[in-house]
């Protein structure tokens, strides 16, 4: 189980910065040409840094009518082949949905960042990750996958905007990068050393048809024939993000008998948990999903066939867990535990948590499982 | 081969030929629908100010999504009612191009009435041709909010009446207060005559544009035989009597250098 993310030791000196900001600074680093976006907290500091940087660099910056309107002009600029940034927060990505699903079909490269809130409705401006369905499972109507990447530190998310860039723009779809309030509001040291991206020459942007055929970016196909054949081309692209894109981390893995599965800021949390948990003898360690789609499948289900347990810890009433059922099947027992509404579950009812696991699994010790 | 070559090796003067910015498809409109004719217009224009290598169409929901396979330039399709953004993040990346959006009435007046407020309201650089044949033509003949008082439609089958249903909406009107707006005009294609003036009117968006003006709309009141349960014939003359009523004709504002005039 190797990490995939590494971060390159570098000569530039960490400074402190705010998760928004740092993210928003490294679009503007990795070559963002135009931002679009509306004022909703917790994401509003992005837009408030885009906002003074954008224009200073002579790129565009736009605060819209609306969630509809933003996602609409970063629609028409992802249109020419422009490098676009959206972000928002849970009910604006909600508005959002519509213009997805027409990116998605038009093949467009955008990267949205949605720091999640609490919900459902307005809910509350605390943090939640209880978006994972609506990220992992299709967003907007109709048959597309959204790449998803979810960074569980400031420094990770810096780096995961440049792969979320190169994603987009890969394989032409839009793709996002889910954070939360928590990571959208704290601060932490980032090493300020940005990967750019670099520019795919393609012929479908548009910018004139000078000296060549005219080109057009659409989803309509009205007869089912043609429809399904572009729905069986959007299907093989996905199938090959799958085969390409999957990413993922673990610690502690190598001897642990209980596994927790978690991402962000619920990873974070693990963390502190699995430390203290093996201060009481409890040999657990962190499987933390990056690309929540694609979902890193085939190594859970892996390590699945040697673990008594799975905690999947998340800041919902139970989304992630799904996928981690579907992924482990009936190979090992999966427990969940969940905090909504933008409560963040703390370490001490984590290690509680893990303490139930370990007694309600003592009837299936490690070495059984493993003989297996 | 421009009319000057045709002159020299032929005695007849050719007056009359497809532009070369339309397409030599059919079109899928009905008969006595206007898009036929508005289309002819936008395409003219096209050829005739050279703009074709530098445009960028921005096609909208209803009828005339199929604009981009008859206007023979790059096109993008957008959401329902959102032509206005799309135009406006085009726009902004691709500050030398020349954009447009073309939409009807469903699109502009109905969905999309926060979209195309705020484009006029920035002052987007951007030529908008609404269609206003005052009905849903794709999806059946539905009551539009620029559908007249009276008017029998599929989800108003006894006739508008403003008691429940409101009143229709002079968007154009209304967007002509904003001070990004450097131009608003409206016309129709019930007559030759007419035609003509629209022509002019979305000629002078064009050149706006080009000079580097803000937001203009040229809205063109058009037909809707199927939709209004009429002959080609009788809704022509529906839409000179009738239409033009509740709708007056003409230029709303003209002030090229907008917000700064």
């Amino acid at each position: 189980m190797t990490p995939v993310l590494a971060t390159t030791p570098s000569p530039v000196r960490p400074i402190l910065m705010k998760g928004n900001e740092a993210i928003a600074e490294a679009a503007v680093q990795a070559g963002c040409d135009a931002y679009f976006g509306y004022p909703i907290t917790p994401q509003a500091e992005l837009l408030e840094w885009m906002a003074r940087r954008m224009p200073e660099l002579g790129r565009v910056f736009i605060q819209a009518e609306s969630e509809l309107g933003a996602i609409n002009m970063a629609l028409g600029a992802a249109a020419t082949g422009a490098r676009v940034l959206v972000s928002s927060s849970s009910p604006g990505v909600s508005l959002m949905a519509e213009a997805m699903s027409y990116m998605a079909a038009s093949e467009l490269p955008m990267v949205l960042v949605n720091v999640m809130r609490g919900g459902p409705g307005l809910g509350s401006i605390g943090p939640s990750q209880a978006d994972y369905f609506q990220a992992t499972k299709g967003h907007g109507h109709g048959d597309y996958r959204l790449p998803v990447l979810a960074p569980s530190s400031i420094a990770e998310a810096v780096d995961l905007v440049a792969t979320a860039f190169e994603i987009a723009e890969r394989y032409r779809t839009p793709t996002m990068l889910l954070t939360d309030g928590v990571m959208g509001q704290a601060m932490e040291p980032i090493v300020p050393s940005f990967r750019v991206p670099v520019r795919i020459p393609g012929t479908w942007q548009l910018g004139g048809a000078d000296g060549r055929r005219p080109r057009i970016v659409r989803s309509l196909h009205l007869q089912p024939e043609d429809l399904e054949a572009h729905n069986r081309h959007l299907q093989a692209k996905y199938r090959t993000i799958e085969e390409r894109e999957v990413r993922w981390a673990g610690e502690r893995l190598e001897d642990a008998e209980i596994a927790i599965v978690a991402y962000g800021t619920s990873a974070r949390v693990a963390r502190s948990a699995i430390e203290r948990a093996r201060d009481h003898g409890l040999a657990v360690g962190l499987y933390r999903p990056i690309t929540l789609w694609p979902f890193p499948t085939e190594a859970l289900a892996a390590l699945a066939t040697r673990l008594r347990a799975i905690l999947v810890v998340e800041m919902s009433s139970g989304q992630l867990v799904e996928d981690v059922r579907l992924a482990v099947g009936d190979r090992t027992c999966v427990l969940f535990h969940g905090r909504t509404g933008g409560m963040v579950p703390t370490p001490g009812d984590v290690v509680d948590a893990l303490r139930r696991a370990w007694a309600m699994t003592e009837d299936r010790p490690f070495e059984a499982r493993r003989s297996r | 081969m421009t009319t000057q070559d045709l002159q020299t090796t032929d005695t007849r003067r050719r007056i009359y030929r497809r532009p070369e910015s339309l397409t030599d498809r059919s079109t899928h409109y009905c008969p006595g629908c206007g898009h036929g004719i508005v289309h002819r217009i936008v395409a003219e224009l096209l050829d005739e100010l050279a703009l074709g290598p530098r445009t960028i169409g921005v096609a909208s929901v209803g009828c005339s999504v199929f604009a981009y396979d008859y206007l023979d330039v790059d096109f993008v399709e957008s959401p329902h009612g959102r032509a206005p953004a799309v135009a406006t993040g085009v726009r902004r990346v691709k500050p030398d191009a020349f954009v447009f959006t073309y939409q009807g009435d469903g699109d502009l007046a109905a969905i999309g009435t926060a979209e195309i407020v705020h484009a006029a309201a920035r002052g987007e650089r951007i030529s908008v041709i609404f269609v206003n044949n005052g009905i849903y033509g794709m999806t059946g003949g539905q009551m539009a909010p620029t559908t007249l008082l009276g008017q029998r439609t599929t989800s108003s089958p006894a006739g508008r009446e403003a008691a429940t249903m409101g009143y229709p909406i002079p968007i154009t009107e209304m967007l002509a207060i904003l001070p990004g707006v450097a131009y608003a005009a409206r016309g129709s294609i019930a007559d030759p005559g007419a035609i003509g003036r629209t022509k002019a009117m979305i000629r002078r968006s064009f050149e706006i544009q080009l000079a580097g003006g803000t937001f203009s709309i040229v809205e063109v009141l058009s037909t809707c035989p199927v939709g209004w349960g009429m002959t080609a014939t009788a809704s022509m003359e529906h839409l000179a009597r009738d239409v033009v009523a509740t709708y007056p004709l003409g230029v709303m504002v003209d002030r090229p250098a907008g917000a700064e005039g």
